[in-house]
């Protein structure tokens, strides 16, 4: 869910292409309200309200009986609900594997590759300090 | 949660509708409204009863229903209100069955009286006396009047000199709770009775006598 | 008082067509997108999203393109839209420990387990215009980079506080008061404090926390540590019961250090004041955190001499839409109000010189 989260819709409607995927009924949503966001005093205390934060929702049932359910942040409907479809469908150990490889390994690889840039961005100025022995 | 059924097929639109239909229904007490836009109601929650509780429950609203766990579960999920574990601890007290008697609700307090319970009463059926009156039906057909039993008698704001409304399967001893809350005011439970796709109101400033 | 009017309909008409003409500037020149605005005003979409209360770069791209990029009527509309969207509940306290770093650096210490990362700042450049900009077209820059460490970055205020030198906040999982719902009264907590202040004015906070380092409050703060980074929402739907990562956001987190002198239960040690803002907000996040501390002052039994630590007096002014209300209703027609203060003036005037004429006589 948390890959689904952070995929935009065409990026999972685009791992999706080619597989057949059953019919299926929206129970709620997609819709779209806010959370309200937390933070902690000092950053390990107790709670305060931050502010919220936009989110978009999905449940739906499959032709199969099974039941999917998406949160994910900002106001994309589509991809909530293709969300809430995956959730859905990786509950089928008949389709689990196979639907895992093809839509939520590569997204998650796509997005720890960014990490990872991110964390190269950082580490590149991160301060070396050197020592200025000529001063003591 | 693998039999939930749809809320509002349109939430926005459908909730205005129905909250336009509740606003009427105070606004003139005792008078039938009917709601055009209803949710998929899991039973035994009529379409109404469900269309005024997704419209107005929240989740700042706790809701007591005596519908069972399939009617909880289906609040829960669309309209998002906290379930009250009694009654007195509901801001919506949905009644299917046996209805709690209304001094066993919350009737707000003299600072916030808006903070009442209000409860929604499903009932048999809701009707209107034809013109002349129940007494003239009543002559057409004995059978008919019967099952009407004896028709309610409304005054008070929202009515230009008296309403009258049939209600079939309240409480045997509404009139007397409802008299007993009275010297309550401001304060006092509002109900919402619901048949089937239609509802009245009885906002707590209506009296009410057989008649 | 205030009476209704009515008239002006076509006059309102027209103002509103010329604002949009005036919005959209020179037509011969391309619009702004959304896309643009969020790319490249990324640290206004910040703030209107600090201030609007609302985290959605969407959201605040398109408010600030509406209000013609005046920040403070942009949080208002944010505001104003968020009041349509329902509440889903509240998310799980954001993890700044487990932040995924793009900047950290501390005041305090030098050497520091997880080092000075310095991130994307303006700190260390010149300040000089950069005239290369008003040229378009430059190729896109090449970042640097250098293979990162996993290691989750400790932070300051723990490290002091392993040696018994930093308070500790007190913990507890009681429900935080919500200004959204219920509005503020005194004394405020300071779950309620820190709420005002997250979605408090920059400009405000920013003269407050100022006005403390200038004597007004005793205060001496050091910046314990700066991080700006992104953190994982998790939410747990009631439906699951169990939380879900539902995206990421990018906050400033900022921890000052205060001397305590103690009182009678508690040891001379250091204490915090905190400041955490949507975005890049770092000047926002600091001025937060200065001012924390002062409006702590009467819970560390402090002497409450300046306007930073008067609760009633920050709390109340804190919030720009609410100011703005106030303020800008001043143009509201005040006809009737301003006829009887003629009548009362003209009255007075006629009293005194009445006066006048007679100690004249």
């Amino acid at each position: 869910m948390g890959v689904l989260a952070h995929a935009g819709a065409d990026a999972i409607e685009d791992r999706l292409a080619g597989h057949a995927l059953p019919g299926y009924r929206r129970l709620r949503g997609p819709e779209t309200g806010l959370v309200m966001l937390r933070g902690r005093a000092g950053g390990d205390g107790a709670a305060f309200n931050l502010g919220e934060m936009t989110i978009t929702r999905c449940t739906l049932r499959t032709e199969d009986g099974l039941v999917g359910h998406a949160y994910v942040a900002g106001r994309d409907a589509r991809q909530a609900e293709l969300a809430a479809l995956l959730d859905a469908l990786l509950q089928d150990p008949a389709r689990h594997d196979a639907l895992h490889e093809a839509v939520i390994a590569p997204l998650a690889a796509a997005q720890a590759a960014r990490a990872a840039e991110h964390a190269r961005r950082a580490a590149a100025t991160r301060v070396d300090f050197l020592a200025m022995a000529t001063m003591r | 949660m693998n039999d939930l059924l749809p809320g509002f097929a349109d939430p926005v639109l459908d909730a205005q509708s129905a909250f336009r239909a509740v606003l009427e229904a105070m606004s003139r007490p005792g008078r039938i409204v009917a709601i055009d836009r209803l949710p998929e109601a899991p039973v035994p929650l009529m379409p109404a009863a469900a269309a005024v509780l997704l419209t107005l429950a929240d989740a700042d609203t706790p809701v007591w229903s005596d519908a069972g766990d399939r009617v909880v579960a289906w609040l829960g999920f669309h309209a998002g209100c906290p379930i009250a574990s009694t009654p007195l601890a509901a801001r919506f007290v949905l009644a299917t069955g046996a209805a709690p008697a209304l001094d066993a609700l919350d009737p707000g307090s003299e600072e916030e009286p808006q903070f009442a319970a209000t409860l929604i009463l499903q009932v048999q059926a809701l009707e209107r006396p034809m013109d002349g009156g129940p007494e003239a039906r009543r002559s057409e057909s004995a059978a008919y009047a019967d099952k009407l039993g004896s028709g309610w008698r409304l005054t008070g704001p929202g009515i230009e000199h008296a309403h009258h409304l049939h209600v079939i399967g309240a409480p045997t001893d509404f009139l007397a709770q409802w008299r007993a809350q009275r010297p309550l005011f401001p304060c006092g439970v509002d109900v919402i009775l619901c048949a089937g796709t239609r509802l009245a109101a009885l906002p707590r400033t209506v009296q009410i006598e057989e008649g | 008082m205030y009476v209704a009017v009515k008239g002006g309909e076509a006059a309102i008409d027209a103002a509103h067509g010329w604002l949009a003409a005036e919005r959209r500037g020179d037509p011969a020149l391309p619009e702004l997108t959304l896309d643009q605005i969020a790319q490249q005003m990324t640290l206004a979409v910040d703030r209107v999203m600090a201030e609007g209360s609302c985290y959605d770069r969407g959201l605040a791209a398109l408010a600030l393109k509406q209000a013609r990029g005046d920040a403070i009527e942009a949080a208002f509309l944010l505001r104003a839209y968020r009041t349509t969207l329902a509440r889903f509940g509240a998310a799980e306290p954001l993890d700044t420990g487990g932040m995924r770093i793009a900047r950290r650096i501390s005041a305090t210490y030098k050497d520091l387990p997880g080092g000075q990362v310095l991130g994307p700042t303006f700190d260390y450049t010149h300040r000089l215009l950069d005239f290369a900009l008003a040229a378009e077209g430059a190729p896109p820059a090449t970042v640097p980079e250098r293979e990162a460490d996993t290691a989750v970055v400790p932070r300051v205020a723990e490290l002091l506080a392993r040696e018994g030198l930093m308070q500790r906040e007190p913990q507890g999982e009681a429900e935080p008061t919500d200004l959204t719902r219920d509005p503020l009264t005194f004394p405020a907590d300071r779950s309620a404090r820190l709420q005002n202040l997250a979605r408090g004015d920059e400009g405000f906070l920013l003269g407050l926390g100022y006005s403390t380092q200038r004597g007004y409050g005793n205060a001496h703060p050091f910046v314990g540590e700066i991080r700006q980074g992104r953190v994982t929402v998790e939410f747990t739907p009631p439906e699951l019961g169990f939380p879900i990562a539902i995206g990421e956001i990018d906050v400033t987190e900022c921890q000052m250090v205060n001397q305590f002198k103690g009182s009678l239960t508690e040891p001379p040690q250091f204490t915090r004041g905190y400041g955490l803002v949507f975005g890049h907000g770092e000047r926002k996040a600091m001025a937060m955190a200065l001012v924390d501390r002062a409006l702590r002052a009467e819970e560390l039994g402090e002497e409450v001499t300046a306007p930073a630590q008067d609760a009633e007096f920050v709390l109340y002014h804190s919030d720009n839409v609410e100011a703005t209300g106030f303020v800008e209703h001043l143009k509201l027609p005040h006809y009737v109000d301003f006829q009887s203060e003629l009548e009362n003036i003209r009255a007075m005037r006629a009293d005194a010189m009445g006066a006048l004429k007679q100690a004249a006589e």
